[in-house]
């Protein structure tokens, strides 16, 4: 059924539909054509999920390098292709983003004013993350690696909170100076082999002092999106001003963004240069495990705390990247899917109690638990995700990370492993003062119970949180084969090597 | 009769600019708008003559040449001058001013465009230039009434008349050295490096320098602010789209074609300019509460990044595939913004400052929504069609080993991406003053806007046709 059918496309371009369809079938400002709006753009964002679980199907893991190819001739003269494709690792974030979109669109009902606009744009979001994380070709790579932030910088600009304009334009200008810096990497790429292709790229051995610039300028522009000490400043900000909508995809898919870069164009086309830099990533990974960790503890905002947790999860993730190691690698990826997850449920608790209390401050909080034991038994089981309890998805990729850096050096193992403790500290800390203690506060006494709603966005989130906790072979499957190609390509460059 | 053929275009433009200007002499006060259709009409049948008849060769002695690219230059001439002429009725209407002579003068000043484009000689791009130029003055200062107009008029004339000067005393620099005004005779003489004489360069610098000013190229740039704030808003649409067309075309066929020898004595005043240009462009702008003066800035960080693609010199097309590419776009999303400030009226007045564009996105949203694709355009992030002209330009810079250049290219877009971030900000994240924006009434401004607004955004889906033109285009350019 596969053969011919351009199913990327598809999955990419389906959310525009349901742009069409509210921009046809809705007008602006009543609160039942915003109902309607909602509804369209659930069901849309619903069904490219829905349909993106075929690509479970679709994809075969026994057989490496991309999938599900199309590919045809798109600015001739500059020879670049509308080229699309999965792997393993790309194939993870593409379900991600759909449900990660569902469960933000569903966040988004909440949201009163210009609920319309909200929805589109979380619309053509969803369509710029599918098609960033298939593209094969790095012109069209670009386009949506920087086009995304248009549609973040509204949905924070617009549906922000108080000081969202500052927020909202220094995501888009930090981002921007480093997704341009790629631009001249991706130049020089471009002019190095003729072709922007890149399944061309990744088998492209550059020159060595040549490969050592493009992994800079790659480097400036994932750090940022990532984001990794010290160019994190833009994310607390962005997340403490966002709408939970967009923390939710800021922190469960455009972080992974900058993952995915190190992995795709800085480990798999530039492995010398990797090979190179990466006892610097190790250390600038190390400080933001600690450093964001500390500062996380200090925080006094919900959303600034978990935005730093963020930053020191992401941490881990590039820990176990530039560890070079097969175990470092997977439980990288094992770590942004789990932190995808746990972070979005965490954003979204957090919008729970916003849009009952109406601040974001910890200390107006206190004995939750006993008026909303149901609400309090979610939070905890994403609380211990995060921190990393095992039985939960955080364990299995900060295991699994700690190992490759184990591997690496056991200094850096030690020094993480801090990480580890100041996470469990600040995410517990963070979980008694709000949860538990006395029900004492007259909001707290009155907070109305969850809706449907609210437990449909949390509740999958949940099971796949205990899944991927208990059961983490039957993610760890489709990756893993695709993390030992890597891997055997550039081990011996790395010092790893295939296990 | 062949030569004659070659220079239909042109022979039929001011053929149908004089009979106007009789009609608009007895018949015309009463019947501004429909001298205004005629001279777009004529724009559209210049057009069309452009691609009918014979199409490559030199005329009348080798003073203008007809080619490949000079047609895609003037296409993008007549284009930008019609675009920019259909949105200004309204306006001059309401400022009790709707006079004929407006779109005959705008129909004189595309004329000395299309010589500027054609001119094969250095006397006649003179002759193109002041054509052009004393028609732009006066439209300048059309609005006779508004003191800020004569004053931007005047200040226009005295700089322009200035530069004028400048310009042609570095021409007869170069034909005091040279010997001919001719460029096909200055390639042959150049082609040996002993003809590159102090004066002969000397020649060159001042000719830039009064080309520089044309183009409002940093450190010539002074009038530039305080002209497009003065002028009349459909004054600073053209000026800010059709002449800067002209103008790089020029100053590339005379680099390229009659001074290719003499790359060693331009190409570093050319990275001066765009890299001056690039960089005042894009940080001045940042404190411009004016719309129209930051749209002046906006225009010198756009002519930095075009003449990126003329620095990287005739060894790569890809610096010219990449300033048609770019100027395309350019043209296309200037038009758009300066049709939203010609759509929008507060208490009867015209918009002045970034700030009146308070609630737009709540008041009008389809004129908000083209404004950002616009502005998204002229800041070059993808999938705009901005992005491909940057694109283009800079892989050029770095395919001629400038990879600095590049980057500070890039760096400067993101200090640009920061003002048009703020007209966005305000736009959508401010609250609506009291008194609502209004819509002037002329669909027809609506409808420039719209469809400037779609080319630049829906350019992503199909971008090979015109990249595909302006590269062949390019290629014929060096290597005819």
């Amino acid at each position: 059924m596969i053969q011919g059918f351009p199913f990327l496309s598809f999955l990419t371009f389906l959310p525009l539909l349901g742009v069409a369809l509210i921009l046809a079938l809705t007008q602006r400002g009543d609160a039942a054509q915003a109902r309607q709006a909602r509804w369209i753009a659930f069901g849309t964002s619903l069904l490219t999920f829905v349909c993106s679980l075929a690509l479970l199907k679709f994809y075969d893991p026994a057989v490496p390098g991309f999938q599900l190819i199309e590919k045809f001739q798109w600015i001739p003269s500059l020879n670049v292709s509308y080229h699309k494709g999965i792997d393993g690792i790309s194939i993870w974030f593409v379900l991600l983003s759909g449900l990660l979109s569902t469960i933000a669109i569903l966040s988004g009902f909440a949201v009163k004013e210009k609920a319309r606009g909200l929805m589109i744009a979380l619309l053509v979001l969803e369509t710029i993350m599918i098609g960033m994380f298939t593209a094969l070709d790095f012109f069209l790579f670009y386009v949506f690696f920087e086009g995304v932030l248009i549609p973040m910088f509204l949905v924070i600009g617009i549906w922000g909170g108080e000081n969202r304009v500052y927020a909202a334009t220094k995501f888009f200008l930090f981002t921007l100076l480093g997704s341009v810096l790629m631009l001249v990497g991706i130049f020089a790429m471009v002019l190095h082999t003729g072709t922007s292709d890149m399944t061309v790229l990744i088998g492209t051995k550059f020159p060595h002092d040549m490969g050592l610039w493009l992994w800079l300028v790659f480097f400036a522009s994932f750090a940022v999106k990532t984001p990794m000490w010290p160019l994190h400043t833009w994310l607390p900000h962005a997340h403490v001003e966002a709408p939970t909508a967009g923390s939710v995809l800021l922190a469960g898919v455009l972080l992974k963004m900058g993952g995915y870069g190190f992995i795709r164009v800085s480990l798999q086309m530039l492995p010398d240069a990797s090979a190179f830099f990466a006892p610097m990533m190790i250390v600038l990974s190390l400080i933001a495990i600690v450093y964001a960790s500390l500062v996380a503890l200090a925080q006094r905002d919900m959303k600034k705390l978990v935005a730093y947790s963020s930053v020191a999860h992401m941490g881990f993730v590039t820990l176990g990247i530039f560890s070079g190691r097969v175990e470092g690698i997977e439980g990288a990826m094992m770590i942004m899917l789990s932190h995808g997850l746990v972070a979005a449920a965490l954003f979204l608790c957090v919008g729970v109690l916003y849009e009952r209390v109406h601040t974001r401050e910890i200390s107006a909080y206190g004995g939750v638990a006993v008026r909303l034991p149901a609400f309090a038994s979610y939070a905890l089981v994403f609380t211990l995700a995060s921190l990393g309890l095992p039985g939960t998805s955080g364990f299995v990729g900060e295991f699994m990370s700690m190992s490759g850096a184990w591997q690496y050096n056991k200094i850096v193992a030690a020094f993480a492993v801090l990480g580890i403790v100041l996470g469990a500290a600040y995410m517990l800390w963070l979980y008694r003062r709000v949860f538990l203690g006395a029900l004492e506060k007259d909001d707290i006494k009155s907070l109305k119970r969850l809706s449907l709603r609210e437990y449909a966005m949390l509740t999958p989130l949940l099971v796949l949180v205990i899944w991927m906790g208990m059961h983490p072979a039957s993610f760890r499957d489709l990756f893993a084969p695709e993390v030992t190609r890597i891997v055997a390509a550039i081990g011996p460059v790395m010092g790893g090597g295939a296990p | 009769m062949s030569e004659w053929l070659l220079a239909r275009p042109e022979l039929f433009l001011s053929a149908a600019g004089l009979l106007l200007l009789l009609v608009s002499a007895f018949r015309g006060q009463r019947r501004a708008g429909s001298v205004t259709n005629l001279v777009l009409m004529a724009f559209a049948l210049t057009l069309g003559l452009l691609f009918v008849g014979p199409q490559e060769g030199t005329a009348f002695g080798g003073m203008v040449v007809a080619d490949a690219f000079g047609r895609f230059m003037k296409a993008m001439v007549l284009v930008a001058s019609g675009l920019s002429l259909a949105v200004a009725p309204g306006f001059w209407r309401r400022a009790g001013r709707a006079q004929p002579e407006y779109a005959v003068l705008v129909l004189f000043a595309t004329l000395g465009m299309m010589l500027m484009i054609a001119a094969h000689n250095l006397m006649a791009l003179y002759a193109g230039l002041e054509l052009q130029n004393i028609a732009l003055y006066v439209l300048t200062a059309f609005h006779r009434d508004d003191r800020r107009a004569s004053e931007a008029g005047l200040k226009y004339f005295t700089l322009g008349a200035l530069s004028s000067a400048v310009l042609l005393f570095g021409l007869s620099l170069i034909y005091g050295f040279a010997g001919t005004t001719c460029y096909v005779g200055l390639q042959v003489l150049l082609a040996s490096p002993a003809a590159l004489q102090p004066g002969l360069i000397a020649g060159i610098a001042f000719t830039l320098a009064g080309l520089g000013f044309k183009i409002a190229a940093v450190p010539f740039h002074m009038w530039a602010p305080d002209v497009y704030e003065g002028a009349p808003t459909p004054v600073t649409t053209f000026l800010a789209a059709a002449p800067k067309i002209a103008a790089l075309a020029m100053l590339t066929r005379l680099l390229e074609q009659a001074l290719p020898g003499a790359v060693s004595v331009w190409q570093p005043l050319i990275v001066g300019l765009a890299v001056a240009s690039m960089l005042l462009g894009g940080f001045a702008g940042l404190v411009q509460p004016n719309i129209k003066r930051l749209m002046a800035y906006s225009g010198m960080i756009n002519i930095g990044t075009l003449l990126v693609g003329l620095a990287v010199g005739p060894a790569h097309t890809t610096g010219i595939e990449g300033m048609l590419v770019y100027l395309a776009v350019y043209t296309a999303g200037v038009v758009a913004v300066f049709g939203v400030i010609l759509s929008l009226q507060r208490n009867g007045q015209a918009i002045e400052t970034i700030a009146d564009l308070a609630g737009l996105s709540k008041a009008h949203p389809t004129l908000a929504l083209a404004m950002g694709a616009a502005l998204f355009s002229l800041a070059g992030i993808p999938p705009f069609a901005g992005f491909f002209g940057k694109y283009l330009v800079l892989l050029a810079a770095v395919k001629a080993g400038m990879v600095a250049l590049a980057v500070l290219g890039v760096v400067a877009s993101v200090v640009a991406a920061g003002y048009y971030l703020r007209i966005v900000k305000v736009m959508y994240f401010d609250a609506p003053p009291d008194e609502p924006l209004q819509l002037a009434p002329e669909t027809v401004t609506r409808f420039v806007v719209v469809l400037t607004a779609l080319a630049v955004t829906l350019f992503v889906l199909m971008p090979a046709p015109l990249m595909d033109a302006a590269q062949t285009t390019a290629q014929s350019f060096i290597s005819p």
